[in-house]
């Protein structure tokens, strides 16, 4: 059973590593993509190394990939498949959708085999985030700050290489809000009639 | 027969060859390129966990939480100069690049 998942794993990585780099709509390719992140999620969990899976398809599948889609689709290129309605994707993202779900049921077939504690379950861990969380935090501690640091510097250099200013867009003023005095506000006037306006 | 680390490294070897090919064949579309380094990543991740679990040491899958972590701020970032390209030139065409040098 951990073989044929493994077989049906491998050959999705590779069919849909393929599709993507050979997809003419650049859609397509996106979502091959997710494909391919998520079939290697389940050879890391075949292997034992669930936290690393997990972490695979957050970060991929929910981060990574779906900032690609939205670049694809922001960029306004001349796909003339990508105007032509919805319906058109309704055939390719089913078949996509059944295979990440047969995949699911694969993985969760060959784990019931196997039992959950994966080959290199850690002496002493109970599972294998335990066991990474162990070390994650002491001996490669530095590490860990510094890959950090470099989410944040890249994250910065994102903002600073798409931040514009463009003219005649009104912002809010904090100084000039703060700044406000009552004479400049209000202005109060007597001898005004009611009923007859100013 | 038992799963051994060969067939994972057959299958991290067989996506790094599809990225390359991939980057070599999609010259005109620099978000393939780009899907494209990340597969590479990602066979560099399997390679990572498949020897960290079967030498049995979790150092390895602690490298791959930080090729993951590159590997996102490498898709930010590229994708981040991407926008700015197309603002600069209504386009993606990787053959243009060569016209933005000074």
């Amino acid at each position: 059973m951990q073989l044929i998942a493994f077989y049906a794993l491998a050959a999705t990585v590779i069919l849909a590593g393929l599709f993507t780099i050979s997809a003419r709509n650049p859609v397509h390719s996106v979502l091959w993509l997710i494909l391919t992140f998520f079939s290697a999620a389940g050879l890391f969990v075949l292997i034992g190394a669930e936290f690393i899976a997990m972490l695979l398809v957050v970060v991929y599948v929910g981060a990574v990939a779906v900032l690609f889609l939205f670049v694809v689709m922001m960029l306004d290129i001349d796909f003339a498949q990508l105007k032509r309605g919805f319906l058109e994707y309704v055939p390719f993202g089913g078949l996509l959708v059944a295979v990440l779900f047969a995949e699911i049921g694969l993985v969760a077939a060959a784990l019931g085999d196997r039992g959950a504690a994966g080959p290199n379950a850690t002496a002493g861990a109970a599972t294998n985030a335990e066991a990474l969380g162990a070390v994650l935090y002491t001996e490669h501690f530095l590490v860990f700050q510094l890959a950090g640091v470099l989410l944040l510097v890249a994250m910065m250099g994102a903002i600073v290489l798409t931040l514009r200013q463009r003219p005649g867009v009104r912002k809010q003023d904090v100084g000039e809000q703060v700044g406000r005095r009552r004479a400049d506000a209000i202005e109060i006037r007597t001898g005004i009639k009611p009923g007859q306006g100013l | 027969m038992e799963i051994s680390l060969a067939h994972y490294l057959v299958v991290s070897a067989a996506l790094f060859c599809i990225g390359v090919f991939g980057i070599f064949v999609n010259r005109k579309n620099v978000i393939v390129i780009l899907m494209a380094i990340e597969l590479i990543l990602l066979s560099v991740n399997i390679n990572l966990v498949a020897f960290s679990s079967f030498l049995g040491d979790i150092t390895g899958q602690v490298f791959a939480m930080l090729v993951l972590s590159v590997a996102a701020a490498e898709a930010a970032v590229g994708l981040a100069i991407l926008v700015t390209f197309f603002r600069n030139r209504g386009g993606i065409a990787v053959e243009d690049v060569n016209l933005m040098r000074g």
